[in-house]
């Protein structure tokens, strides 16, 4: 689907990305010990004498941390493997208090699963399918800060030993786009399941990019893996520069080099890792502190159980029973707090105005996507910090449903809802927003319009039928747009004859 | 197998523990002779064995999700966390500088 | 009075509590052995006469108010210096760890202190119990009490629980904690004449002992007799909910169950145990065992362990490789040494300290570990090692469908001199022969004293038994200790 691209000196050059996440799992306590995992702590307070590697501590694996990734792993269709174990990952940094890291190499949690992505919103039927190759649990590693002091290091270990999903892709991306689509998609999947709060700029998700180039047709080349990068915006920008500088490399008759590089969000650049460059023998071997991690059937299940509907299966939902847009769809169910937020409007809505969910769903969410969405834009706020609840949204709409208001007066009810917070049929009673079906106050108000423009009535009787909205727009004005719009254009039709 | 003391170097910076010359070459024969000792063990015929993973039949027990449930092995600890520290700072652990 | 460093856990217990002397007197008794002993034999890194006086005071305390009182009250033990002690140094014998004091409690010896022990100070051992004759011990060499007669060279109390079992065999505690990998209780028991358990993997938690290698390493007590023994492993045996591989089974009461009738049991005798050119007191020994069991009723089967010469290059493999790998957090950062040349960075700094900190014997172990588990060797060391470690425990699995326990000799020979092994690793290595197998496959195992050999040095015979079975083991040792009546002691020099 993607014809992504790099035009070098000697021709074109495809782009293979694989990247490998590292989702933070939600829980309260760290993989393998009780320390809490609360982002933004004093330095080291989170850190418990099992994180600090003190002499003789063990592990003890969190339950929450293993039910959650089996519930991401179904949430992908992936296969749960009932035999898993934890493989030591040795190698020396200061972040990494045992010298080692407790990891999954041989035998994961959780094998083969697929994601879809839609790479371009304004295509939203052309999906793809990217392989996710595995799902394992590890330990994060602590954190070093390096501008604090003339000669030293700091330490801080409160991340150390924190549970993350390692959710390694295949490399089936080849471009930017679709990277980018897929981490959204993964990241709204884990939001949904509930595994990984996907807080981006808080390190709860972060991306590991393999990028490597070839011309069409020939194997895959050298990659290169950039770690740690920390946006969905970075993500893309990572792999546009490094898909780039190995073209120029290899088309200036060079080598790529496969190595850990680090993104630069400043310069937009990425560059080699010094501290990494050591020899990559990380002697993985069975964790002999950890016993095999055995699943039963009964355990799988309740994960299985607990899962919330997942996006793709909302969105198709929205567009076949609830008569959304593709567009609409595709939108609402791309975060779970949207989804509810949405799903509350319209089945309140359906109460309110006394009529089935899909007979209402149509119009809310366009009002959500186009009206409320817009507002809120403007305000600079997210949805979840919106001062319109579903329930006032609601409201409004089957004011407008009954013909309380018009679509426009609507609209300045909103704004007023977004002001003060108050429910918009106070608004609509204080601010005598009514709209008008009095038959006798419209026909007074044509009359007195068609009296001032004398003139414009006899070009329309003599033919010019633009100015028939002319007429409707200076008496909508005349009754401070709260006139009925279909009798106005009733009644200015019949005197107009 | 066997190794020469260029292995031997290799090894020791793995394990980050410097050797002397003069050490890795008295580390090469001694290496060698329980290397071949332990090369015995190839003509054990090993078809269809699984390795041993669990010394007795036992598999791994899980803990709740519940911070500092045994406050040996929860958080807020700081001060003996850094008690045996040979440098700490501010809370920090401090170390050379790291240039990434 | 009779001197009270003669009474071992059961006696002091009883007497205290039947008020024949307070536990501050039996404290204070084996504080004044301990600081005559000390210099000479080396078993200590550091005393804690306060830590053993303190937990008397309270012991008779309590039984003053009438309180109820632990299993372990008034008795003062020694404490590997394996294990995490708060407040008080914790080393494994090691310069890396020159320093270092916990701020936490193994759950063994705090096991202990609850059932009323005081400690008597931290024992020496080979360096992160890697050894088999206490010489690799940044602290010195621990000097066995036993002498050969007619010879006063200084013997290896065995090995890596070498200061257990030379303040055990000295009476200078009334028992020792002890460590077991690959036979360091069993095999220092045998050395100086005392008792030595090592329990199924997962008895004893391994919370809070520095790790050697975590899939081998067990606790266990090292006394003056089975008795003791027992009394001992109640105490520090138990769940642990902070050690992933402890055993969530109740600990039976092992003390009151002991009986030497042997009466419709089976002992096995593994053949393959009876090696070229055994030494001949070791084998005489190994037969008066064979006739005590008989003689307590039990039917002597021969047996085949087929694998068995397997053990050493497997046990070889596994431990230095889970090593190299527990060893790698002693880097300077967090604590113990840090060595920083001039203008080293990271990566140097932790290359010196390790250089720096770490004996011979660890850095070749840990050398060998990495080297087994580097890219390209790892299947054909690590992986081959842990399918014979299958086929090893199958053999053991095999063999107790016919037998209920199984009879070896603790050690291929009585300890000898110190310096003697030490050039050729090999050579040491091959002193946990008869060990090292059942360790490999978790089983509960134990030395008691047999006899003493031509040079009148002690000779032990080893109990192996099915898993979870200590009961089966240490009625057999009790069988054994009622027949074989031994009662040398190393006589006095120091």
């Amino acid at each position: 689907m993607s014809s992504y691209r790099i035009q070098g000196a000697t021709g074109e050059w495809e782009v293979v990305i694989g990247l490998e996440v590292h989702a933070q799992i939600s829980t309260q306590a760290k993989l393998f010990s009780g320390a809490a995992t609360a982002f933004g702590a004093e330095p080291n307070t989170q850190v418990s004498l099992v994180d600090a590697a003190m002499p003789g501590m063990l592990p003890v694996p969190n339950a929450e941390c293993i039910r959650q990734a089996v519930r991401t792993g179904l949430a992908i269709n992936a296969v749960i493997n009932p035999w898993s174990r934890f493989d030591r990952k040795n190698y020396f940094y200061a972040d990494l208090p045992q010298g080692y890291q407790i990891s999954q190499l041989y035998h994961p949690l959780v094998g083969e699963g697929a994601i879809e992505i839609v790479a371009d919103d304004k295509k939203p039927d052309e999906t793809k399918v990217i392989g996710v190759e595995r799902i394992h649990v590890e330990q994060d590693a602590g954190k070093l800060m390096h501008d604090q002091h003339p000669t030293m290091s700091y330490v801080d270990l409160n991340r150390s030993g924190v549970a993350l999903m390692e959710i390694v892709s295949r490399p089936d991306m080849t471009s930017p786009a679709e990277a980018g689509a897929y981490l959204t998609k993964l990241r709204t999947i884990l939001r949904y399941v509930g595994s990984c709060d996907g807080n981006m700029d808080q390190g709860s998700m972060r991306a590991d990019v393999n990028v490597s180039v070839r011309r069409a047709g020939e194997p895959l080349g050298t990659r290169t893996e950039t770690k740690n990068v920390n946006s969905v915006r970075f993500v893309m920008a990572t792999i546009e520069y490094e898909a780039n500088r190995q073209v120029d490399v290899l088309e200036a008759g060079g080598k790529i080099v496969q190595e850990t590089r680090l993104f630069d969000p400043d310069t937009g650049t990425t560059r080699s890792m010094r501290s990494k460059e050591d020899a990559h023998d990380y002697r993985y071997f069975p964790d002999p502190d950890l016993l095999p991690l055995v699943l039963d059937a009964a355990f799988i299940e309740e994960c299985r159980a607990s899962l919330p509907e997942l996006p793709d299966a909302k969105r198709l939902r929205y567009a076949t029973e609830l008569g959304l847009s593709a567009y609409n769809a595709g939108v609402l169910t791309a975060d779970a707090e949207t989804a509810r937020w949405f799903e509350r409007l319209v089945t309140k809505s359906a109460a309110l105005q006394g009529k089935s969910e899909s007979d209402v769903a149509r119009a809310a969410s366009n009002w959500l996507t186009s009206e409320l969405f817009g507002a809120l834009n403007k305000l600079g706020k997210a949805l979840l910090d919106s001062p319109v609840t579903p329930d006032a949204g609601a409201e409004l709409l089957a004011l407008v449903g009954d013909g309380t208001i018009s679509g426009s007066i609507a609209k300045q009810v909103l704004e007023k809802m977004l002001d003060t917070g108050d429910a918009p049929g106070a608004i609509v009673e204080r601010e005598g927003l009514k709209q008008t079906s009095d038959t006798g106050a419209i026909e007074a108000a044509v009359d007195a319009v068609l009296a001032t423009n004398a003139d414009k009535v006899d070009q329309y009787r003599g033919g010019k039928d633009a100015l028939f909205g002319f007429f409707v727009g200076q008496t909508m004005k005349a009754m401070q747009g709260k006139g009925n719009p279909g009798l106005v254009n009733q009644v200015l039709k019949a005197k107009l004859g | 197998m066997s190794v020469a003391p260029a292995d031997v170097a290799k090894i020791a910076s793995l394990a980050r523990i410097k050797l002397s010359q003069a050490e890795i070459d008295a580390m090469v024969p001694e290496l060698n002779g329980i290397l071949a000792w332990v090369d015995q063990l190839g003509e054990v015929d090993v078809t269809g064995i699984e390795p041993m993973t669990a010394v007795i039949p036992n598999t791994l027990r899980l803990r709740a999700d519940v911070v500092g449930a045994d406050p040996l092995t929860g958080g807020d600890v700081r001060d003996k966390v850094l008690a045996n520290a040979p440098a700490a700072e501010h809370g920090f652990f401090g170390v050379p500088k790291v240039i990434e | 009075m009779t001197d009270l460093t003669n009474l071992g856990i059961a006696a002091i217990r009883d007497g205290v509590a039947k008020g024949d002397f307070t536990a501050v007197e039996v404290a204070t008794a084996f504080n004044a052995a301990v600081a005559e002993a000390n210099p000479a034999l080396n078993a200590f890194i550091v005393t804690t006469p306060d830590h053993a006086l303190a937990a008397a005071a309270t012991v008779d305390a309590a039984r003053a108010a009438g309180q109820s009182l632990g299993a372990m009250a008034g008795v003062p033990i020694g404490m590997k210096d394996l294990f995490a002690t708060q407040g008080v140094q914790t080393t494994a014998a090691s310069h890396i760890l020159e320093g270092f004091v916990p701020h936490y409690e193994s759950t063994v010896s705090q096991r202990l202190w609850n059932a009323g022990a005081g400690m008597l100070g931290k024992l020496n051992l080979d360096q992160f119990a890697m050894g088999s004759s206490n010489e690799t011990s940044a602290f010195g060499n621990v000097i066995s009490p036993w002498r050969a007669a007619g010879d006063t060279a200084a013997r290896a109390p065995g090995g890596s629980s070498g200061g257990s079992s030379a303040a055990v065999s000295a009476r200078i505690v009334a028992a020792a904690t002890g460590t077991d990998t690959g036979g360091s209780i069993r095999q220092p028991a045998a050395f100086t004449g005392i008792s030595g358990i090592k329990p199924t993997y997962g008895r004893c938690s391994r919370w809070g002992v520095v790790a050697f290698a975590s899939s081998l390493d067990q606790a266990g007590p090292m006394a003056r007799d089975v008795t003791d023994c027992a009394i001992m492993l109640e105490a520090m045996a138990g769940f642990d909910p902070k050690d992933a591989t402890s055993l969530d089974l109740p600990v039976p009461a092992w003390s009151s169950a002991l009986s030497d009738n042997l009466q419709g049991l089976k002992v096995g005798i593994p053949r393959e145990y009876r090696l070229d050119g055994m030494d001949p007191d070791v084998a005489k020994s190994w037969d008066d065992g064979i006739a005590w069991l008989s003689d307590a009723g039990a039917e002597v089967v021969d047996i085949s362990l087929p694998h068995t010469k397997y053990a050493l290059p497997t046990y070889y493999i596994i431990a230095p490789a889970e090593a190299s790998s527990n060893l790698a957090r002693y880097d300077g950062v967090r604590y113990g040494l840090r060595d920083l040349p001039d203008g080293a960075g990271l990566q140097d700094m932790y290359a010196a300290t390790r250089a720096a900190g770490f004996g011979a014997e660890v850095k070749r172990r840990i050398m060998i570990g990495t080297y087994v588990l580097s890219a390209g060797f790892y299947d054909a060391y690590y992986t081959q090692a842990q399918k014979v470690r299958t086929l090893i425990a199958r053999d053991f699995e095999q063999a107790f469908q016919r037998v209920d326990v199984i009879l070896t000799p603790t050690a291929p020979t009585s300890a000898f001199v110190l310096g003697q092994k030490s050039a050729d690793p090999l050579e040491m290595y091959l002193n946990d022969v008869f060990s090292v197998p059942a360790s490999l496959a978790g089983l509960p195992a134990m030395s008691v004293p047999a006899g003493l050999d031509r040079s009148g040095l002690p000779l032990g015979l080893h109990l192996i038994g099915r898993p979870f079975d200590e009961q089966g083991v240490l009625n057999a040792g009790l069988a054994i200790e009622r027949r074989a009546g031994f009662a040398a002691r190393p006589e006095k020099w120091w």
